[in-house]
């Protein structure tokens, strides 16, 4: 679980693209590609490198007006896949 | 069917290379130096790659690092837009070159381990040395930052090193973890008798990996070829013939897989005559097996064919005699008896002795 106060950011070596030819935007990493969807991409795009988890989870819900704790379980979810896998750090 | 773009693209860079494994990829008729692309060429190849729909893109030899060029295409291959990844085994990377490839853009490493000691890796790649110069490159590499792939190349000889390799890759600050347990091709193939592993090894390989798996969750991804000559089905060769990547080989000849020039009677086409887009799409390299109308029975039938698509064609040319054949990997293959009889075998040969690839001229 990612905390409310805590960083998400892609590492090094992970980052987005706009693959043209496929007309879709992937994320880049050590042998492999993601290809993301409209919410993965509004999520990738919010990681600044200094937003807490909550405070993106904020934007995304007034962005989508969408209720917070809905949006806070997808990118939980969708980021913890992410870090799984080692394509996203989160810092304290 | 219709073609799809490729993804990723290996381009081999140089045959040249210090190290001699003897389960080397190349070819054994191994490519000139005097015949290989030159830096203006690889630039070209890469942005035509790019405009196909390569994404990403793999640096590789030989040892790349043997090319003098080697920033300027890093930083040639950015500038089309692939993301780039260097496959090395450190040798001839100086700690100033590891800086200039960062300013380049690189973005990734993978880094080779013949084995987890000296002894191990200086005797497998038959260059004295070697293991220590590799350890300093990744105290670079973590030292800058690079993110890190540890490539474990592991066979009968080396197996029993599979922990050791896993702890190692956690101390370099490796994000990732290849462990491949040697193919049997070219080099490899030469050498069958000394690196087949036994099938007991194969199995211990497996549950050592799969706890590693849960052990190391989060920390260190695993990734693993296993020893497909002890396997029921065959491997998905490349991801599908001409459905995800190509290789160009040093002298800027396309092809579908690295092992594919084993096939003789395939003809390939060269960047140097021709647009890369019409080779992938037009050429008879490519469109030979691509699919599944070429495969014969069992596979005809067979509720796999989309998922393996028969397996590798190299190994079903080197096994049943035919590259149209089922991979004789394949538990429902004429020839499986005759295939696990030679893994058999060669697994019990305890005074073979390694054969090295020989230097690139
Ligand atoms: S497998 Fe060994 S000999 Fe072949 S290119 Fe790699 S390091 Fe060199
Ligand atoms: S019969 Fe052919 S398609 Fe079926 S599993 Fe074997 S190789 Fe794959």
């Amino acid at each position: 679980m990612i905390a409310p106060d805590a960083v998400p950011y892609l590492p090094r070596g992970v980052r987005l693209h706009r693959d043209h030819v496929r007309d879709r935007w992937v994320l880049l990493a050590p042998e492999r590609t993601i290809s993301l969807d409209m919410i993965g991409h509004a999520i990738i795009t919010e990681l600044d490198g200094s937003s807490g988890f909550a405070q993106i989870v904020d934007r995304l819900a007034a962005k989508y007006d969408a209720p917070a704790d809905q949006i806070a379980g997808d990118v939980q979810q969708f980021l913890g896949q992410l870090a799984e896998r080692r394509f996203l750090e989160v810092r304290a | 069917m219709k073609v799809p773009a490729p993804l990723a693209m290996l381009a081999e860079l140089t045959h040249r290379c210090p190290l001699s494994c003897p389960y080397c990829s190349n070819p054994v008729e191994l490519a000139a130096r005097s015949g290989e692309l030159t830096t203006e060429e690889w630039i070209s190849t890469f942005k035509q790659a790019a405009d196909l729909g390569v994404l990403q893109l793999h640096l590789s030899g030989g040892e790349p690092a043997t090319r003098r060029d080697l920033t300027e295409l890093v930083k040639g291959a950015r500038d089309a837009g692939l993301y780039t990844n260097l496959i090395t085994s450190g040798i001839g990377l100086t700690e100033k070159r590891m800086h200039e490839l960062d300013a380049a853009g690189l973005d990734h490493i993978q880094l080779s381990l013949q084995g987890t000691d000296a002894e191990m890796a200086d005797r497998i790649g038959g260059y004295r040395g070697g293991y220590e110069r590799k350890m300093q490159v990744a105290g670079w590499i973590k030292d800058i930052g690079f993110p890190l792939t540890l490539n474990a190349v592991l066979h009968r000889q080396n197996l029993h090193q599979l922990p050791r390799a896993l702890e190692m890759a956690v101390e370099m600050g490796a994000r990732r973890i290849e462990v491949a347990i040697v193919q049997f091709y070219g080099w490899a193939m030469l050498n069958r008798n000394v690196l087949m592993p036994t099938r007991e090894q194969a199995k211990e390989a497996e549950r050592i990996v799969a706890r590693a798996r849960e052990d190391l969750k989060g920390t260190l991804v695993i990734d693993f070829v296993p020893a497909d000559y002890h396997s029921d089905y065959p491997k998905r060769c490349m991801g599908g013939w001409g459905t995800t990547g190509l290789n160009i080989a040093p002298d800027g000849q396309v092809l579908p897989c690295h092992a594919a020039q084993t096939i003789k009677h395939l003809k390939f086409e060269n960047v140097r005559d021709k647009p890369l887009a019409d080779i992938w799409y037009q050429s008879d390299a490519f469109n030979t097996y691509r699919g599944t109308d070429f495969l014969p029975e069992p596979c005809q039938s067979c509720d796999r064919k989309k998922i393996d698509f028969g397996g590798c064609r190299c190994q079903a040319l080197a096994v049943a005699g035919d590259a149209s054949a089922t991979d004789p990997v394949c538990v429902k293959s004429p020839f499986n008896d005759k295939m696990r009889a030679l893994a058999e075998d060669f697994s019990a040969d305890e005074a073979a002795e390694i054969t090295y690839r020989t230097a690139a001229g």
